[in-house]
């Protein structure tokens, strides 16, 4: 298990990419790690592309510089694949999940030949399957926990729901949903073979 | 007596006033301070401060309406960002002349222009002869825990001077990271309540606040509030000492990583010390005598024990995230060499502008500065003028290509 892990998200404003990198900070933190969740700030606007970052160690976290060598990157939509260079600097031995209802034979072409774990998660269905509406990064953050390992799954899914029931308090009848949606995504997720 | 969370670096300065519970708090929304006047309008609003908001409409106003609670007699605080403070300028200067003990939270980002949100210091740096004491944070904890103190220091019966607390905006504010928070109890007892000898509402007493100060006297009001940035200094120390002991958290007028012993140092300020740590550790490992020393408190400036600190190095790397256009560097730069001068320093010294408008800094961008000190000291690298880290040019005073 390495001391630090590194996570980059990539999204477009509005998606919730920056939530879901506080909402996994929030619950590594949780589950006794140090952590440092962050967005990139610019001029934000409703679908232009965004990234956020989360690190995530047994150790005190002192650098504060964006992330260039990830361990895994998160592209929580995938018409990002044309325009942004998702890859850049992800290491062999990590991975990248992509949100997509594309098959693999589409996306992999777009992935400029990386050549570490490839893993796809049609977000999508599991977000109508079980919330009735779209969004993306509740399923994009159980997907990344379970390919990232950076906690165990169990304590991933009791801390969720301890901090869904306190972010839903006057909402109580999302919590299932949401709940049922991190279930879902850990079964949907794939890897590209 | 404390609790371990996580938060971000404008949550932190929140939860300081939340436990603080300051009179009043006039203030104006601006990026990336905007979160602490929401997160207490909040708490005002939830019934758990009573601190009165004054939605202003404008920065100066914002100052100045601090400026007038202050000389009420009440605990007056503020936030702000960049151009924001740049519309309090004029004000600065008569809240600290009046000695007014207001304390602002300061999320340092760049003044325009060209126009960014992003982090940089020349909004601080730029009132740093306002005569506001100046403290700094690395981190959340850092300004969580320098807020605290921040009270104490301006309402101390021998400084009576304004503070600004400075993070940096976004790698800081923004940024959620573990914190450890201390005990409401324990902390309101450190920071006490407010009980000013001298204003406006006293009874029985007259009081002029801000007066024209003609010539025969105007210069000794000035050299009084100087000699009160002085006093500064061992109020600063004695604060930092008390709030040590009631939670172990050390603080001086600066940090000192790997120095003791280190034949190349880093001077800087804020967030990029952290990532500076890591490239310390880096060259270490390397068996590079590498070190670090983080300046807290910029006013008072301790230049006489920072020129102590140093001045066995072989070579100085001083950095500023903040542009003087004076053709020779930036402030802290121009600060330290002549604190270097004064304690007949003879290092080699570079003064390095880096981090403008939030330009990132990678650990091994410190590493480099790091490896241009081992190759300054050995007469290898020579630096005609002060160079820009990690710049999108190729000029001969770029240390970090891109």
């Amino acid at each position: 298990m390495r001391h630090l892990t590194e996570i980059r998200w990539h999204g477009r404003g509005g998606q919730g990419a920056k939530t879901a990198a506080l909402l996994l900070a929030d619950v590594a933190f949780q589950a006794g790690k140090q952590v440092q969740g962050f967005p990139e700030y610019g001029p934000e606007r409703m679908g232009a592309p965004i990234t956020a970052y989360d690190r995530i160690s047994d150790r005190e976290i002192r650098v504060h510089s964006n992330i260039y060598k990830p361990d895994f990157v998160a592209v929580v939509d995938d018409t990002l694949l044309h325009t942004v260079d998702v890859t850049a600097g992800l290491k062999e031995d990590g991975a990248i999940l992509i949100n997509t209802v594309r098959p693999a034979e589409e996306i992999m072409p777009l992935l400029k030949g990386y050549p570490g774990r490839v893993y796809l998660l049609d977000a999508r269905k599991v977000c109508m399957a079980t919330l009735g509406k779209y969004f993306p990064n509740t399923p994009m953050l159980a997907a990344i926990v379970k390919i990232s390992e950076v906690m165990d799954i169990d304590v991933f899914l009791r801390e969720m729901e301890t901090s869904l029931q306190h972010k839903f308090a006057r909402k109580p009848e999302v919590l299932d949903g949401n709940l049922k949606a991190l279930r879902l995504a850990l079964e949907e997720v794939t890897e590209c073979q | 007596m404390s609790t371990k969370t996580r938060m971000s670096g404008n949550e932190a300065v929140a939860h300081a006033i939340k436990q603080i519970n300051p009179d009043v708090m006039p203030a104006f929304p601006i990026t990336p301070s905007t979160e602490i006047p929401q997160f207490v309008a909040t708490m005002i609003a939830n019934g758990e401060i009573d601190t009165e908001f004054i939605p202003v409409e404008s920065e100066h106003s914002a100052m100045s309406a601090a400026m007038g609670a202050s000389a009420a007699g009440a605990r007056a605080i503020t936030a702000t960002s960049s151009c924001g403070m740049a519309l309090m300028w004029e004000v600065l200067y008569v809240a600290a002349s009046s000695r007014l003990p207001i304390v602002m939270a300061l999320v340092n980002r760049g003044l325009t222009g060209p126009l960014n949100i992003n982090a940089e210091h020349s909004d601080s740096m730029g009132a740093r002869d306002s005569g506001w004491i100046q403290i700094y944070a690395e981190n959340n904890q850092e300004v969580y825990d320098n807020f605290l103190q921040a009270h104490r220091i301006a309402e101390h019966k021998d400084v009576h001077l304004p503070v600004m607390i400075c993070q940096d905006g976004f790698i800081t504010s923004h940024a959620v990271q573990n914190i450890t928070l201390w005990d409401d109890g324990p902390i309101k007892r450190f920071v006490g309540e407010y009980e000013p000898e001298h204003y406006l509402l006293k009874e029985d007493e007259s009081l002029a606040v801000g007066p024209y100060a003609v010539s025969p006297y105007c210069m000794e009001a000035k050299k009084a509030q100087a000699e009160a940035m002085k006093r500064a200094r061992k109020v600063i120390l004695d604060v930092a000492k008390e709030f040590e002991e009631l939670t172990g958290q050390h603080y001086g007028f600066f940090e000192e990583y790997q120095l003791e012993d280190a034949e190349y140092a880093v001077v800087a300020i804020g967030s990029v010390c952290g990532t500076a740590k890591d490239a310390v550790d880096a060259m270490r490992a390397k068996g590079v005598k590498a070190g670090l020393l983080k300046i807290r408190v910029f006013r008072p400036f301790p230049g006489e024990e920072i020129g102590e600190a140093l001045k066995h190095c072989k070579a100085i790397a001083i950095m500023d995230r903040s542009e003087s256009y004076s053709s020779q560097g930036g402030p802290l730069g121009a600060e330290v060499t002549a604190a270097l001068y004064r304690a007949k320093a003879t290092a080699e010294t570079v003064n390095i502008m880096y981090g403008l408008s939030g330009r990132d800094v990678k650990v091994e961008d410190m590493e480099q500065v790091y490896e241009s000190l081992r190759k300054l000291a050995a007469g290898e690298e020579h630096f005609a003028e002060y160079p820009y880290l990690g710049l999108r040019d190729g000029t001969e005073n770029v240390l970090s290509r891109q």
